[in-house]
């Protein structure tokens, strides 16, 4: 049985196990004169045998799945002729390989040495009888396990805390599979990283001023020397964010100080959502409108005005993305402005303050802190964003603090490094975990200060 | 915005302290009738000077037709019954309600015979004169300086540094608290105790020197003893301002106030002199409310 199947018969004998539990805790409860008798209530027993019947069940599936194929490699390895045996690793998975295409059919075995042909052969009858055996012990472990929690039912077992304890670590797995997700994004960046740095040095990485990752192919080839400097690309970043930043701050902040203090319900109630919606557009439709619509717009009108400006802009691309990312503001800041209490409004406005003087010396400074956080984590997906870029800001790394020409971003550079056929030995290749770990690195740090900051903004008014 | 539901929640007090709950257990065969208050309602010194008042929240009546002066330089109290409208009725007279969308006022209200509700009032010059402390203490998360010296700041009422620092001391003396804060007046309002936010906020109304004080519950977060230095305060107080509070202790009406009014379901029902009140009431439902019959 393919383990998928398996893993659904396994959960539906946990159910099985739970109906069967449930039954068993309520006939024990009626001689009894009721559930109330019951330690705990009949949806505890009846999960408690679901867990007895289907955790250790699942733990045997996934060892098992996790370790056979070593253990059949092993086993195939051993049973070829000696002159056979490879000697390196890569002869190994070479050899391996070779054999699983002969097992599978993808390579007639006519084509292959007899004892290839063999141990492809064996290959399959192993594969079968670990299936097979797998199920077996999947579904007794499963029946049998579930069987004897059924039968451990009594009116005092105390399932209920049994149960919340199992609970307990079942959430405290699906956390720790999340922290695990990112500890591993951040060795396989780090690894890629470090082996960047043994090509390239890290001060040319961080200090160099010229971003052209073009090296040569091969060794006789004559190309230019690849200049890795990584300042012409954060610098692009930092532009095209503060661009970003300086369109969305003040609209957001804004729109979001109108919606929490003077419009009315109807209003706010049409327009939140008009503007929440700007968040759900696609970033490539975005792209189109500040490639096709704004980017051209602007160099038309500083044309007019007689100032240069290329056709790809940072401009463009840096105000389109702050309208993307003016939701994020307004509807966090609205939320913040929201939880700042009606008693210090009220507090205000008796004392004879105006509306706007309220929100100025009352309201604003008491939600600074979680709009700050706010405006930070705007920063961040500023700084990640990428598709706005690419179509409008061009690719060229430029250092230059002229938002009118065209520069390039880390996040960009990082995706036309790694799209298309590429080795993963050149320092080409390798520059685009460095820029990724030296972008993780930065974002980081803004979100732990943004996390700071609203940390200390829960203490404020409380 | 939400101010409604915050407003409102101001009528249900946190802490009632009457022992008998609610409406159930009052007396069903006395009828109010509308507009009609017994005792003396007027009065020939009036400060507020209040007629036919009517509040609606959307569909429904909070006040029904109300007539009443509050005197000058006098302690006026509102008391009755939870939901009775004596916090609606309050918030009138320094228009606290405009921030509510549904709330309409209806009827005549003048304050020093200029009415309140005139479309070409200036309510920032009424708030002004007429102050407000509330049930909680919400000082700003500020400095007690800074909470202080907010009032005489947006209304320009201090030229210099030292005008403002004079402002402060002199409200914080006036609320009893100069003693206690003095050295630190550059700390943050909200770590005081509640008893010294809610005298910091009494300084804070003070401190833009209006004419009257409104005070919604200015007791009911607090202990017995920050309790009996805010009366304390409300007696001194009303040698110069006029002051009108709700409250729910009767003690604390019977010991703070001149004059006494008593709310039932959006009705005022009696009004006279504050140990008339309490000894000979006139009508039977102040009688059943002050004799703890139901609360």
């Amino acid at each position: 049985m393919q383990p998928a199947n398996l893993l659904l018969l396994t959960l539906v004998l946990a159910v099985v196990a739970y109906g069967l539990g449930y039954a068993r805790s309520r006939s024990l409860a009626m001689p009894l004169g009721g559930i109330r008798h019951l330690k705990s209530l009949p949806f505890y027993y009846g999960a408690r045998a679901a867990l007895w019947s289907g955790i250790p069940a699942l733990i045997v599936l996934g060892c098992w799945a996790a370790f056979q194929g070593k253990v059949i490699q092993l086993i195939i390895i051993g049973g070829l002729p000696p002159e056979l045996i490879p000697e390196t690793e890569g002869q190994a998975s070479l050899l391996l390989s070779k054999i699983s295409n002969v097992a599978s059919g993808a390579l007639p075995a006519g084509f292959v040495d007899a004892p290839i042909a063999e141990a492809a052969e064996r290959l399959k009858a192993l594969r079968g009888q670990s299936r097979m055996l797998m199920s077996a012990l999947v579904v007794s472990v499963s029946v049998l396990a579930g069987f004897l929690g059924w039968l451990r039912i009594r009116p005092r077992l105390n399932a209920r805390s049994q149960v919340e304890s199992i609970l307990k670590w079942l959430f405290f797995a699906c956390a720790a599979l999340a922290i695990l997700t990112t500890v591993g994004i951040i060795f396989s960046v780090a690894f890629e990283t470090f082996r960047f740095f043994g090509k390239v040095p890290f001060t040319e990485f961080i200090f160099g001023s010229q971003w052209s990752p073009q090296t040569a192919l091969r060794a006789d080839q004559v190309a230019a020397q690849g200049a890795f400097g990584m300042i012409p690309l954060f610098t692009g970043t930092l532009l095209i964010s503060a661009i970003a930043m300086v369109v969305a701050v003040p609209v957001g902040l804004l729109s979001a100080i109108y919606l929490s203090e003077y419009a009315n319900r109807k209003v706010r109630g049409v327009v939140k959502p008009l503007l929440e919606m700007l968040a759900g557009i696609p970033t490539v439709v975005y792209g189109f409108f500040a490639a096709l619509t704004v980017a051209p717009f602007i160099s038309d009108l500083a044309a007019s005005i007689g100032i240069e400006a290329s056709s790809q802009s940072a401009l463009a691309a840096g105000a389109v993305m702050g309208i993307m990312i003016i939701p994020f503001v307004s509807s966090l800041s609205d939320d913040v402005i929201n939880a700042v209490p009606q008693t210090l409004r009220d507090g205000s406005l008796a004392l004879g303050a105006t509306q706007s003087e309220t929100m100025k010396k009352v309201i604003f400074p008491a939600a600074l802190p979680g709009i700050m956080g706010g405006i930070l984590l705007a920063v961040s997906r500023a700084i990640g964003e990428t598709m706005i870029v690419v179509m409008a800001a061009g690719l060229a790394a430029n250092l230059t603090a002229n938002p009118l020409e065209t520069v390039t971003t880390v996040t960009v550079q990082i995706v036309t490094l790694l799209t298309g056929d590429q080795e993963f030995d050149s320092a080409k290749t390798l520059a685009a975990f460095a820029l990724g770990a030296m972008l993780f690195l930065s974002t980081l740090l803004l979100n732990v200060i943004a996390l700071k900051i609203v940390r200390k903004y829960r203490e404020q008014y409380d | 915005m939400n101010s409604m539901n915050q407003s409102i929640a101001n009528e249900v007090p946190s802490e009632d302290e009457s022992p008998v709950p609610v409406a159930e257990s009052q007396p069903t065969d006395t009828v109010i009738e509308e507009g009609k208050t017994v005792g003396k309602p007027f009065s020939d010194n009036a400060k507020f000077s209040l007629r036919d008042v009517e509040v609606f929240y959307g569909q429904s009546r909070a006040i029904k037709k109300i007539s009443l002066d509050i005197a000058r330089n006098q302690v006026m109290a509102f008391i009755g019954p939870s939901g009775c409208g004596k916090s609606t009725f309050l918030r009138c007279l320094n228009r606290m309600n405009d921030s509510i969308d549904i709330c309409k006022v209806k009827g005549s209200l003048q304050l020093d015979g200029q009415d309140i509700y005139d479309s070409k009032r200036d309510v920032v010059e009424l708030r002004a004169r007429v102050g407000m402390v509330f049930q909680k203490p919400n000082p700003f998360p500020k400095s007690i300086y800074d909470n202080v010296a907010y009032g005489p700041r947006i209304h320009g009422l201090a030229n210099r540094k030292a005008d403002l620092d004079e402002i402060v001391e002199s409200s914080l003396r006036k609320a009893g608290l100069w003693e206690e804060v003095k050295d630190r007046l550059e700390a943050t309002a909200t770590g005081m105790s509640g008893g010294q936010q809610q005298r910091l906020c009494i300084a804070r109304a003070i401190a833009v020197n209006p004419e009257v004080v409104l005070m919604d519950e200015p007791c009911s977060a607090l202990d017995p003893i920050a309790t009996a230095k805010v009366e304390e305060l409300i007696a001194e107080l009303s040698e110069s301002y006029t002051i009108v509070i709700v409250t729910h202790s009767m003690q604390q009406a019977a010991r703070v106030s001149h004059r006494t009014a008593y709310f039932h379901l959006g009705h005022l029902v009696e009004v006279n002199e504050t140990n008339k009140v309490f000894t000979s009431p006139e009508h039977e439902l102040t009688e059943s409310y002050i004799t703890g019959r139901f609360g």
